[in-house]
């Protein structure tokens, strides 16, 4: 539970650059990023951890930004809108695209911060370590079957410039 | 006031691809007097008339084309097929166009979306008026050329003179920038109609195609602002603190409790309604937590415990019969019973199952110059500016809802309780207010599809043939919530309001192409002890009688064809076949060639259930099941995999054959077919709201579960039929297709289960505990 007190000063980097926020060292970090900075791609989904709509991505592991304290964040944090670069988007967002995988869309922040952190730690998953590592990720629209054809596609694009 | 850049941006988020610009849509607006003065002028926002040309469509001068529609598109990619069609009639390019949709004070009053009607019913007046545009156009150009109209061309929003390469106009040059003052004919947005006629299937060209849906990108890049990002100058952070119990009476408010919240703006309360509101969201959130609220119990249990469900439902008295529709009862099953060579008869109980939005349900309101504006992914936003006004007691007038992406639409969003709430408090505050409820309010409190029992029989002959077929379903679903209800939203509820007559609720009979000589089909409703402030109230879910009716239906008609031993698909093919006549959306010759092309696609042996039972700890099987939903047609089949030791159920093949006539976007459809298969998985084998005698139990992921990555069939296909007597005929229209697919997926599973251990589960969800039990009884 949230046990809010004193206001302090905290500073983040966030997709590469600094800020400075004066908040509740306890606020979850969600709030921060969509209140403070504006950054909208972290959704409130719950509140508990449970669903995968707030995640961002903290020294290379997919976070649930809504059950994690502000101040407990030392390292960079990247979020969905920080993927792209160079006007260029990263090669899940562009699965995501080609797949035409949202159905509303709500969840997939969540599924694509998800699926990067799994694949910048295993490029080239299975089938199966697709279905595990993105088991906690949920969507009710149902739109599972095409997230994991565009990791797929993701990760052997990836593939292929390893190769190269 | 001016809707915000960023806010205004997003409406027209549809301009991307081609028009990357943000001035389009000041652009258009502001060439364009009475959307220019909406989205500037501080009120009053009477809705747009239909009756206007002017309403649906802008040319601008660049020779682009901006149409806006009453609809929304809760995540199906409705709004990209729109285009497609208006497109098409309008002779433009679908690059060229953008759609802007559901916000009520500038486009017109087409509800929103619901009911699968985005194609089937709404797609038409588009159409005309997209066709009427077109006209005018086309005479606009005869006069500027002086020629006949039959000398005239058009291509792609270029009119050309026929045998003269110079003389050529484009739409934009014609009428850009200015207003066509063209009135149609009809009265609302559903009848109105111009002079132009539409085109044939075989004159369209975007339509038919898989273009891709146009607000994707903005949902992969994180440009997209959905209505939860909305953030206004001055806003506010308001969070509920809901009854511990249902029928809770509040007796006291310490507000001391919350002193020390740090940006503290006030409790409010009305009735039993509680609220806090910080200027900060975690602030909020604390608060809420930390108030302390005293609550009288109700002095009777306001409903049975889950696991009590059903046997006090079947002891209740009914509340009202449901009006049986035509081809409920055909001959006389009495005597068809009394000569029968075999009877058998079952029960089948659905439980209540929420909609579970992915994201809780969340509005923001502005107070503005004494009207309210609310930023909303309420799907049918027009009744929820009726529902704001009434419930405030302010004129229709000075209230707009603007409709933006959301969580899911579902029937959840047309039943939607926090604009209300953050209404009322904002103009308490006189702030912009942000309501977002959180997860354990969403899951325990919002609209339930109802719950089901229903009970069936059945008479074979001396041959195995179907000669007699008895119906009774019962669902709990008295004072079922309707669409933006000032009286029935749950804040309304709490606040002591009050309709004057509870709805009846429905209890629908299932819908097939069945030729039984003797069929009698009915239903009843009956009411739970408390039907007010309750987390037991009822709504629409996606098809709300469909997947429970069909869930019992075509299990029974599984179990007759297993006692009359033949092939559970014969017995249904039969049963079409046997069917008198055919209707006028040719729905029987339509059915066959659904069954069949889910069974080809499969690969179906034709033989009868159960399978022969293996000796491995894994036992496959498949089940088929059929249903038409309005003039849309499905059919499922399944393979499972049935897990012996642990009652694990993976369907790990499916198969779905679906007709919806016209095909507007084949990979849209065919996804939207997909994705509502998948959500009936999600309820065959996990989706139950759980209570006990005071309160709903069922509150997160955990407890009320979802299907995940993990459950995704190995293999989905999806059969697009058309199964059209004269598939080509150039009127050949598009129906429905957000909710076919979901509705038979729960007896197909079942089905596909009984197949694979020859064990009969009647009720859902098939979770592994359940199935492991049935296994064991049966000593499978």
């Amino acid at each position: 539970m949230i046990r809010l007190g004193v206001m302090a000063k905290i500073n983040l980097k966030v997709n590469g650059s600094p800020h400075t926020v004066e908040v509740d060292p306890s606020t979850p970090l969600l709030y921060v990023l969509r209140n403070d900075l504006d950054l909208h791609g972290p959704k409130f989904g719950c509140g508990l951890g449970q669903c995968g709509a707030c995640t961002v991505i903290i020294n290379g592991t997919a976070v649930r930004s809504c059950v994690t304290p502000t101040s407990s964040v030392k390292s960079e944090i990247t979020t969905l809108e920080g993927l792209a670069h160079n006007g260029q988007l990263h090669p899940l967002q562009q699965a995501w695209i080609d797949e035409q995988v949202p159905q509303c869309g709500f969840c997939q922040n969540g599924q694509i911060m998800t699926a990067k952190a799994m694949l910048d730690k295993n490029p080239h998953p299975t089938d199966a370590q697709i279905r595990e590592g993105m088991n906690g990720t949920l969507c009710r629209c149902m739109s599972y079957n095409r997230i994991q054809s565009a990791i797929k596609k993701a990760s052997s694009k990836t593939a292929g410039k390893v190769a190269a | 006031m001016r809707i915000p850049e960023h806010i205004e941006a997003a409406l027209a988020v549809h301009r991307r691809g081609f028009l990357k610009s943000a001035g389009l849509l000041a652009v258009s607006f502001g060439a364009f007097g009475q959307a220019a003065d909406a989205q500037t002028a501080p009120g009053p926002y009477p809705l747009v008339d239909p009756r206007k040309l002017d309403s649906w469509i802008v040319i601008h001068p660049d020779n682009t084309a901006t149409f806006y529609v009453g609809k929304t598109d809760p995540g199906q990619g409705t709004g990209t097929s729109f285009r497609q069609l208006m497109s098409d009639e309008l002779d433009i390019a679908f690059e060229k166009t953008t759609c802007i949709m559901g916000s009520t004070d500038i486009t017109v009053d087409q509800i929103g979306s619901g009911g699968s009607t985005a194609m089937e019913r709404d797609s038409w007046p588009m159409r005309r008026v997209a066709a009427e545009a077109g006209r005018v156009l086309l005479e606009m150009a005869a006069t500027r050329f002086g020629v006949p109209l039959d000398q005239l061309t058009v291509n792609d929003a270029v009119v050309s003179v026929k045998g003269d390469g110079s003389k050529h106009v484009t739409y934009g040059e014609l009428i850009g920038g200015k207003k066509f003052n063209i009135s149609l004919t009809g009265d609302t947005a559903f009848n109105v109609t111009g002079k132009a006629k539409t085109k044939t299937v075989q004159e369209l060209k975007a339509s038919g195609h898989s273009v891709l849906r146009d607000d994707i990108p903005g949902k992969v890049d994180g440009t997209t602002k959905w209505a939860a990002d909305v953030k206004l100058p001055g806003m506010v952070h308001a969070r509920n603190v809901k009854p511990p119990y249902a029928c809770a009476k509040l007796t006291g408010i310490d507000e001391s409790s919350v002193k020390n919240v740090p940006g503290l703006i006030k409790v409010m309360s009305k009735g039993n309604y509680v609220a806090v509101v910080c200027e900060r969201e975690e602030q909020a959130v604390q608060a809420s937590r930390q108030l302390k609220t005293t609550w009288e119990k109700p002095a009777t249990a306001p409903f049975p415990a889950s696991d009590d469900l059903f046997r006090y439902m079947r002891a209740a008295k009914a509340t009202s019969v449901s009006q049986a529709t035509p081809g409920d009862v055909v001959g006389n099953t009495e005597t068809a019973f009394a000569g029968a060579a075999k009877t058998i008869e079952a029960e089948y109980q659905v439980p209540f199952q929420g909609h579970t939005a992915f994201g809780p349900a969340h509005a923001i309101a502005d107070p503005s110059n004494g009207q309210m504006t609310v930023y909303s992914n309420d799907m049918k936003s027009y009744g929820m500016r009726r529902c704001v006004a009434t419930f405030l007691g302010m004129p229709q007038d000075t209230v707009r809802v603007v409709w933006m992406q959301g969580p899911q639409g579902f029937g959840r969003t047309a039943a939607e309780d926090a604009a209300c709430e953050a209404a009322w408090i904002a103009r308490e505050l006189g702030r912009p207010v942000r309501v977002q409820w959180m997860r354990d309010e969403e899951t325990a409190w919002d609209t339930k599809s109802p719950a089901f029992v229903v009970k069936l029989r059945g008479a074979l002959d001396a041959q195995g043939q179907l000669v007699g077929y008895e119906y009774h379903a019962r669902s709990c679903d008295h004072n079922h919530v309707g669409y933006n209800e000032p009286e029935t939203v749950l804040v309304a509820q709490l606040m002591g309001r009050r309709p004057a007559t509870p709805a009846a609720g429905t209890s629908a009979t299932p819908s097939d192409m069945y030729g039984i000589p003797n069929r009698r089909m009915t239903g009843d409703v009956v009411a739970l002890p408390a039907i007010w402030e309750t987390p037991l109230r009822t709504g629409n879910l996606r098809d709300p009688n469909g997947p429970q009716s069909i869930f019992a239906s075509e299990s029974f008609i599984d179990e007759l064809a297993a006692a009359a031993n033949v092939d559970a698909l014969e017995f249904r093919l039969k049963l079409v076949e046997a069917r008198a006549s055919d209707d006028s959306g040719y729905r029987r010759a339509r059915s066959l060639a659904v069954l069949k092309a889910a069974a080809n696609k499969f690969g179906w042996d034709r033989r009868p259930s159960p399978n022969r039972l293996g000796n491995g700890k894994v036992l496959t099987g498949r089940g088929i099941a059929y249903s038409f939903r309005g003039q849309t047609i499905a059919a499922l089949v399944a393979e499972v995999e049935v897990n012996r030791e642990t009652g694990h159920v993976w369907v790990k093949r499916l198969v779905c054959a679906h007709d919806c006539g016209f095909v507007v976007n084949p990979d849209n459809l065919r996804y939207t077919v997909e994705c509502g298969a998948l959500h009936g998985l999600s309820r065959a084998l996990y989706e139950e709201v759980r209570f006990d005698t005071e309160k709903v139990t069922s509150r997160d992921w955990f407890s009320h579960p979802t299907l995940r990555h993990a459950d995704v069939p190995e293999k989905i296909e999806i059969v697009l039929v058309n199964g059209d007597p004269n598939p080509n005929r150039p009127d050949l229209a598009p129906y429905g297709a957000g909710e076919g697919s979901l509705k038979p997926m729960l007896a197909a599973v079942g089905n596909a289960i009984f197949d694979a251990t020859g064990v009969r589960i009647r009720r859902v969800p098939f979770r592994a505990e359940r199935v492991l039990a049935a296994l064991k009884a049966a000593k499978v």
